[in-house]
């Protein structure tokens, strides 16, 4: 079983290599619409590989009014 | 269809829809991959009835008012139904809001019923802002899982009455819905809908864009947005048209809902459309260079034959590697909510799918122009629908003025805003706030906005005053939040931003730490209400006698600044 600092690392890392950013530029508390520069369908899309990388079905109701990395993973960990 | 010139009410026009189109398949519910309900007009007529004969029991009267907040779904519309069949005024709001700005539409609009889901509830349970709405006396929750508290809310599915319900007439000039445009942390706008608005308004677009048996209209726009209210709920139903829900909005079960129930109709923001032509664009590009130039010669015979009208059934033979993703059926976009770019427009239309361009507003009921492609206009918004009377007003020498529009379909008034209402409202007008200028063929084109205001390319509606609260004690002198085309007007709609004017204290200058202040409290807004820079303005800001900032005024002396040099980005 991952720890949430695991979980919100890999979150961090698939972020990262996703949208090309630097690895090791993104924080946990970073707001992910900002610094990864998206809008609301592409954090779908993000939200789709998440899903396949852990193995996990995410409704798109968890993540309403979530914008930073940090309860991403927490929202993810509760389903793990 | 039914002649809706003969009914009173929505829910009229809608409880003999439903005997008329008894046995047609009026809603499919699909989660992902798997399909949840798929529900005859007969099957949505036996839900609806025991949740308004409950309603009923339950001292729920002719005038009152129930609010639905739910993402799209079968159980949005049931709910719809039952509230119109027993005589109440329907408050649809916006699931994306946060808690606190539902509970103060709640409060605002009165309404004595919330309906919602439970991941939606379990979050307004907890809000501040409960405490203050105390009209809302029912909270009914669906799929709320089997031991959850509800907190005094009761389970959507367990309100049910046992025996029919009574029919509650209402008359046309009767508020049937109370749709909010904007109104968050400021004055709340909530449109007065009448009967007459939406019948009048689908009677109108119906003679363009027809519904019927057969026809399968995919809701992906929120339903409590005005447009998916007629084309995703009102106009398919008194056709006997099937509405599909998807639970999901990720971009590859979208894609494939268009195969799989080979949809004839969807509406999309302009932001959606984009990417859609950033995904298509980018398989045509992964041609080989003798299949691209092959499917370019294909794409420039269909722009030749299709340069008067659409010809779908010639098109889809053409392009069939274009049009069999999307179901093969598809024979309209219909996008609103925000401005679209012409190219984007013309892509499509090129490709052989017409995109029902259009122009119109809440208060307006829905559409004021659409596109009715005889022939395809990428670079307007159309012609007025039938019934709208449209104006330019205060024309200058290039006939570009503020847009004003008269008809059956315009709101009564915003609620408890009769001020405001006279604002909007002069001798029967609308006055939009747009400006636009009508050519010799009668196609409205669009040129920028008059009033201070954003809509995002995602549709949403950004009036400056309701994200203020956020800065709230920022540590300068006063500080006002704008649209920046407001202050120096552009001649455009797209790339639109919100701007902090900040007079800082005596002394004080515009440091970093102040910067990281104003970008921490930004970060905190929902990301489409967030300022994208800041202007520093060096004099007290006018302010009326009850001190109130007197917003016109100080966005004219701001304007004298330099727009390049002035606007800090944050």
């Amino acid at each position: 079983m991952r720890t949430l600092e695991q979980t919100t690392q890999e979150v961090l890392d698939l972020a990262s290599k996703h949208f090309n950013v630097p690895a090791g530029s993104l924080a946990p508390e970073d707001d992910f619409f900002k610094k990864l520069g998206i809008d609301s369908l592409q954090t779908l899309e993000m939200l789709s590989r998440l899903e396949n990388h852990f193995g996990i079905e995410l409704p798109d109701y968890e993540v309403q009014g979530v914008s930073d990395f940090r309860t991403l993973a927490s929202r993810i960990q509760s389903r793990l | 269809m039914l002649d809706l010139s003969k009914y009173q009410s929505i829910g009229a026009a809608l409880k003999d829809a439903l005997e008329e189109f008894s046995h047609e398949v009026c809603l499919i519910e699909a989660d992902r991959e798997r399909e949840k309900e798929r529900l005859t007009y007969q099957d949505f007529n036996a839900r609806a009835h025991p949740l308004a004969k409950a309603l009923q029991d339950a001292g729920f009267n002719v005038g009152d008012r129930a609010s639905i907040i739910m993402t799209n779904q079968s159980k949005w519309l049931i709910s719809a139904y039952a509230i119109f069949y027993a005589g109440g005024v329907l408050v649809p709001l916006d699931y994306k809001l946060t808690p606190d700005e539902q509970w103060r539409l709640l409060e605002h609009s009165g309404a004595k019923v919330l309906i919602t889901e439970y991941p939606i509830w379990r979050q307004l349970s907890v809000a501040a802002g409960r405490s203050a709405a105390t009209n809302v006396t029912t909270a009914l929750v669906t799929e709320a899982p089997k031991n959850a508290d509800l907190d005094g809310a009761m389970r959507w599915e367990e309100f049910r009455g046992s025996a029919e319900p009574a029919f509650v007439p209402r008359a046309r000039k009767d508020v049937a819905c109370i749709v909010y445009s904007s109104g968050t942390g400021g004055r709340p706008k909530g449109c007065m809908m009448t009967h007459e608005n939406y019948l009048e308004q689908c009677v109108a677009l119906t003679s363009i864009y027809p519904f019927s048996p057969g026809v399968r209209y995919l809701s992906i726009l929120p339903t409590n947005h005005a447009i998916d209210f007629m084309v995703g709920f009102f106009g398919p139903f008194i056709c006997g048209a099937a509405v599909v829900h998807l639970r999901t909005l990720r971009p590859e079960y979208v894609r494939e809902a268009f195969s799989k129930y080979k949809i004839t109709y969807v509406s999309l923001v302009p932001l959606v459309l984009k990417n859609l032509q950033k995904g298509l664009q980018a398989r045509f590009d992964e041609l080989p260079s003798g299949k691209r130039r092959i499917f370019d010669a294909l794409v420039a015979l269909n722009k030749a034959l299709t340069k008067n009208r659409p010809r779908l059934g010639l098109s889809r033979r053409l392009l069939k590697q274009v049009h069999d993703p999307f179901g093969g059926e598809l024979r309209t976009i219909i996008i609103g909510g925000a401005f679209s770019e012409p190219q984007t427009l013309q892509f499509f239309y090129d490709l052989g799918i017409p995109v029902a361009n259009g122009y119109g507003l809440t208060e307006a009921g829905t559409a004021i122009t659409v596109n009715d492609l005889k022939p395809f206009r990428a670079d307007t918004v159309g012609k007025p629908l039938p019934g709208m009377e449209l104006r330019i007003v205060n024309a200058g020498a290039d006939g570009i003025g503020e847009v004003s529009v008269r008809s059956k379909t315009i709101m009564s008034g915003y609620l408890n805003e009769p001020e405001q209402t006279a604002e909007t409202i002069v001798d029967g007008w609308l006055m939009t706030g747009d400006l636009g200028r009508v050519d010799a063929t009668g196609h409205l084109q669009l040129f920028g906005r008059k009033k201070n205001m954003v809509v995002t390319e995602e549709g949403k509606n950004i009036y400056p005053e309701d994200i203020e609260a956020v800065f709230d004690s920022l540590p300068v002198k006063e500080f006002c939040v704008f649209a920046a085309n407001y202050i120096w007007p552009q001649r455009s709609l797209v790339g639109e931003q919100l701007l902090l004017a900040l007079h800082l204290e005596p002394g004080q200058t515009y440091s970093d730490e102040l910067r990281r202040d104003i970008s921490a409290r930004n970060s905190k807004l929902l990301n489409y209400k967030r300022i994208h820079g800041v202007v520093l303005f060096d004099e007290d800001f006018p302010r009326t006698a009850s001190l109130k900032i007197k917003r016109n005024s100080l966005a004219e002396q701001i304007a004298r600044l330099d727009r390049a040099t002035a606007f800090l980005p944050l």
